[in-house]
């Protein structure tokens, strides 16, 4: 193999498996140091830079950093990372002293963002301190997106969303609540230097075809649009027996959100296998934890409507079967079909964009899904004014997603503006920096704890049945919180290995209690995964390889499993290794006209 | 400063066929210095003892003192220790052995403490043919006094403070094998391909078996002109055979070219292979492995590997016939059999 070229910023951030997992590419590892620091302020201006929400994002963040997680790789599980993000959120003193404050000098240019979601803010967040006009709309009354509309408050109380809203409309952002755009058209006539639509996928799917569902309109409702209608409390109550159809997250928050509406018999009923939902298991955790049962392999076929009354559903019982290519398909079991009791039936089957708004005749090209032509890396559209972001730009994804489409798109924006190549973006900002204070001294907390992973408790449940704006998870305490936070390995502080310094003692490979590192003769990277002290297996997982050392052997260090003790380097009698904490931070608008 | 190693290891590490893991066989955290020799010969023996599945608890280690001493509480935590007085390591050794003959014994000496002030103890030990293996991890100076010139510390060779040794050093693998012992090697801990199996053969060898290992001491004797540092032994090694030590019932999956290749059989059935890299030297032959080794001298060059073993070895125990059971097990019944068997033992003089 070639020797591993650590200057690549990319290399050392994909050793930080959670920050490389998060599409916002939050520097994890650092600001859970600082919630064991108490510097709950700091770990949350840490986050804030990066995923713009952190007090909403720690409790609702879909979490791809944690299955991620270096830890559960180790162990049975992953470090509480979503949750340990609240805690920065919950304890923070005064933040907005660290952020920009408006009024900012005026550049002169005009933006105007389509929906006031976690995307769009996003834009606005990172746009109107560099003096852009920014220009919301959005139909409801307040701002939020579908963090308002769709997340219950007892999983996000109102006032965490608020603050987190309000901190970038405080900016001077010019808000138009309460205002449809009808019409993409009657916007780009307003010469605004730029758009962004960041819409969401706001049409949540239906089962128009299926029997009856036009006989008992009233209590058939569409998961998504009855969230929202609970929201804005325009809906108060539901019957007693409620089936909620789907297994997704938004499933999980409907089935919920009946319990504390008056349903007392609520079923989840999902097409798929329990393990194959596409719900995360915390939330079907605390969904069942609700006295909600959720029945698996059960194809709706009809709704029961008896003197225009609904009655109740029936499925098809069916099993999961595998073809020889892997593909999976559902099969009949033969059975009865299943009728369930039901007063009102919710649909949360999915969701999908819509742009009834968009006039075809514009040049905006729409792809065979009926999705805009959204160019990845630059989020422009085939009008160059014109940038999307979030769901609206390639389908439901989560707001961590949406929040990284923000950032991206208002480097774009800030580049069109000032008539620069949109594809000529800044590498991110990284810094390498030993973490050496002596012999055996390091200045980040080596120590590697064997506690497993703490669960974060729960109010009654005879308290927040009874009130939907009640949160149920209670947030770590902070000595709790300091436990969690420990279990973090730390791991972008790197193992940086300097082969002229080596005199190949083995004292490394002697110490390293996960048996990472191997002195041995180079080969091709896969006999060499075979012929280390132990099997690199995960290839997911890169190889440090160094350069030939006098013996004409090399230094290959499997990073699957690196516990970022730093044995190695306190063992290291000529600090040929030597840990080095990596700082990763992606580029955001306004850092292309200076160096930082 | 970490006083102690990550509870976690590699999941997908193996076990060994008593269920144990690698891990069992580890000892504390060593407070030698970084880089130091012997922390790697404490990582070939548990890798060693892992792989022949030792039970932990039939195993003794013993010590005298110095650097090298200390490492027993560096490797095989769970086994029996005792770390004794300085040079007299065999002396224990021999009592302990006498009384139980059924532990696997382990001898940890270093160049002071078997050349220096051990040496009347150890050409005693050899004599005796006691059943140890017998490690001393030599790094040629007085590493735990800052570092003076020991008796290995070879003719000419710099200190770090730069005076040159007038003395001839004392050659202790030539010495053994002079003194008759059983089983004599040499190996670098900086190569743990050729220490591994080393130590797993003396381990099986039925009486004394000596491992001479250059250690490098990297505090006091890594410097230029030194004979003991990492850069002189790599540039200066030369092995008598690449071989690997084949247990029991176990399948040689080793490939050797045809014409170079020698078995020795040992006691207990297993068997050590070699692929000679020296012309002429025959490990079973004591004048060839004399040869070899002074011949290798001469060039200036560091002879490692298997130099000789007689397969025919008695021990100790074998010498003086003694009772097959260990003495501890010995009840009182067994050593005071009364009045009759004294008056059995009378009628059979008369």
């Amino acid at each position: 193999m070639q020797p591993t070229n650590i200057k690549n910023p990319e290399y050392f951030h994909k050793v930080v498996d959670c920050q490389y997992a998060c599409p916002a590419h939050t520097p994890v590892p650092e600001y859970i140091r600082l919630i064991a620091a108490e510097k709950y302020t700091e770990a949350y201006m840490i986050n804030w830079e990066s995923n713009v929400f952190p007090g909403v994002l720690g409790r609702t963040c879909d979490r791809p950093c944690e299955p991620a997680c270096r830890r559960g790789r180790i162990e049975a599980e992953p470090v509480a990372i979503c949750r340990l993000k609240r805690v920065a959120a919950d304890h923070k003193a005064d933040v907005k002293k660290h952020m920009p404050s408006a009024p900012f000098p005026s550049n002169g240019k005009k933006v105007a963002l389509i929906g006031g979601g976690p995307a769009s803010l996003t834009v606005a967040r990172d746009l109107a301190p560099l003096g852009y006009e920014i220009h919301l709309f959005d139909e409801q009354v307040s701002g939020g997106g579908m963090m308002r509309s769709q997340i219950p408050s007892f999983r996000l109380p109102e006032e965490v969303l608020s603050e987190e809203v309000n901190f970038i409309l405080d900016m001077g952002i010019h808000s138009h609540f309460k205002t449809y755009v009808k019409s993409l058209r009657e916007i780009l006539d307003k010469k605004y230097d730029a758009v962004f639509v960041g819409t969401g996928a706001p049409r949540g799917k239906d089962l128009p075809d299926l029997p009856g569902r036009w006989d008992a309109k009233s209590n058939i409702h569409i998961g998504i649009e009855w969230l929202a209608s609970v929201a804005f409390e325009h809906i108060h109550s539901i019957g007693k027996k409620v089936i909620v159809v789907g297994g997704g997250n938004t499933a999980m928050d409907c089935c919920r959100t009946s319990r504390r509406l008056g349903g007392v018999e609520v079923k989840v009923v999902v097409r798929s296998p329990f393990a194959e939902m596409k719900a995360s298991p915390w939330e079907k955790e605390d969904a069942m934890h609700e006295d909600i049962p959720i029945l698996d392999c059960h194809v709706p076929k009809t709704f029961v409507v008896e003197d225009g009354k609904l009655k109740g559903m029936t499925f098809e019982k069916v099993h999961a079967v595998k073809d020889e290519n892997g593909k999976r398909s559902l099969v009949s079991t033969g059975e009865p079909d299943v009728f369930i009791e039901a007063d009102d039936v919710l649909l949360a089957i999915g969701q999908e964009n819509t742009f009834p708004w968009i006039e075809r005749d514009l040049g905006l090209e729409f792809n065979k899904w009926e999705l805009p032509s959204v160019d990845p890396v630059t989020f422009q559209s085939t009008i160059p004014s014109v940038f999307f972001g979030g769901d609206s730009a390639f389908g439901p994804k989560n707001i961590i997603t949406a929040v990284a489409h923000g950032h991206q798109a208002a480097v774009s924006i800030d580049l069109y503006c000032q008539g620069k190549n949109l594809n000529e973006r800044l590498h991110p900002m990284v810094n390498l920096v030993s973490q050496k204070m002596g012999i055996h001294e390091w200045a980040y907390d080596s120590k590697i704890v064997d506690d497993l992973r703490y669960v974060v408790p729960q109010a009654e449940k005879a308290i927040t049945l009874k009130d939907r704006k009640k949160e149920v998870e209670l947030g770590f305490d902070v000595q709790t919180a300091f436990k969690e936070a420990q279990r973090c390995l730390n791991c972008d502080v790197q193992t940086v290995f300097t082969e002229s310094r080596c005199i190949e003692c083995d004292a490394c490979v002697d110490i390293c209690p996960t048996s990472c590192i191997s002195f041995v003769p180079n080969e091709e990277e896969d006999a060499l995964r075979l012929h280390l002290n132990a099997p690199a297996k995960n290839k997911n997982q890169d190889l440090y390889v160094s350069d030939a050392l006098p013996t004409t052997r090399v230094m290959v260090k499997d990073e699957d499993v690196c516990l970022h003790c730093g044995l190695c380097a306190e063992r290291c009698p000529t600090s040929a290794w030597d840990m080095q904490k990596y700082l990763y931070q992606v580029t955001k608008a306004g850092s292309c006209s200076h160096i930082r | 400063m970490t006083y102690q190693r990550p509870s976690f290891r590699h999941p997908e590490l193996p076990l060994n066929e008593l269920g144990y893991r690698k891990k069992d066989y580890e000892g504390s955290l060593s407070t030698l210095c970084a880089g130091c020799g012997h922390d790697s010969i404490s990582a070939a023996l548990i890798q060693a003892c892992f792989e022949l599945n030792i039970e932990p608890h039939k195993l003794a280690k013993l010590s005298g003192i110095g650097c090298s001493s200390k490492t027993p509480t560096y490797f095989l935590g769970n086994s029996h220790g005792f770390n004794s007085v300085h040079g007299r390591m065999p002396s224990v050794a021999t009592g302990a052995n006498l009384a139980n003959r059924d532990l696997m014994y382990l001898g940890v000496s270093g160049d002071g403490d078997t050349a220096s002030i051990g040496m009347g103890q150890f050409v005693h030990l050899i004599r005796r043919n006691l059943n140890i293996t017998y490690i001393v991890m030599n790094n040629g100076c007085y590493g735990l006094t800052k570092g003076q010139d020991s008796a290995t510390a070879d003719k000419g060779s710099k200190s770090k403070a730069g005076s040159v040794n007038p003395f001839q050093n004392i050659d202790l693998a030539g010495l053994a094998i002079e003194l008759g012992a059983g089983f004599v090697a040499r190996s670098f801990s900086g190569d743990k391909l050729q220490l591994i199996p080393l130590i797993k053969a003396a381990l099986a060898h039925p009486g004394f078996a000596f491992i001479d290992v250059i250690s490098p001491c990297v505090t006091f004797n890594n410097n230029v002109g030194s004979t003991k540092s990492y850069d002189y032994v790599r540039h200066h090694i030369d092995a008598t055979a690449t071989f690997d030590f084949v247990p029991l019932a176990k399948e040689i999956t080793t490939h050797y070219s045809a014409g170079s290749t020698q078995e020795v059989k040992m006691h207990d059935g297993s068997y050590l292979k070699f692929n000679k890299l020296q012309k002429d030297w025959d490990p079973t032959k004591k004048e060839t492995a004399v040869h070899a080794m002074h011949k290798a001298n001469e060039a200036g060059e560091i002879l490692t590997g298997l130099i000789y073993i007689n397969e025919d070895s008695k021990d100790l125990h074998q010498i003086l016939n003694t009772n097959s059971r260990p003495l501890n097990q010995l009840t009182e019944t067994d050593l005071c059999p009364g009045i009759h068997k004294l008056e059995e033992i009378n009628k059979s003089l008369c």
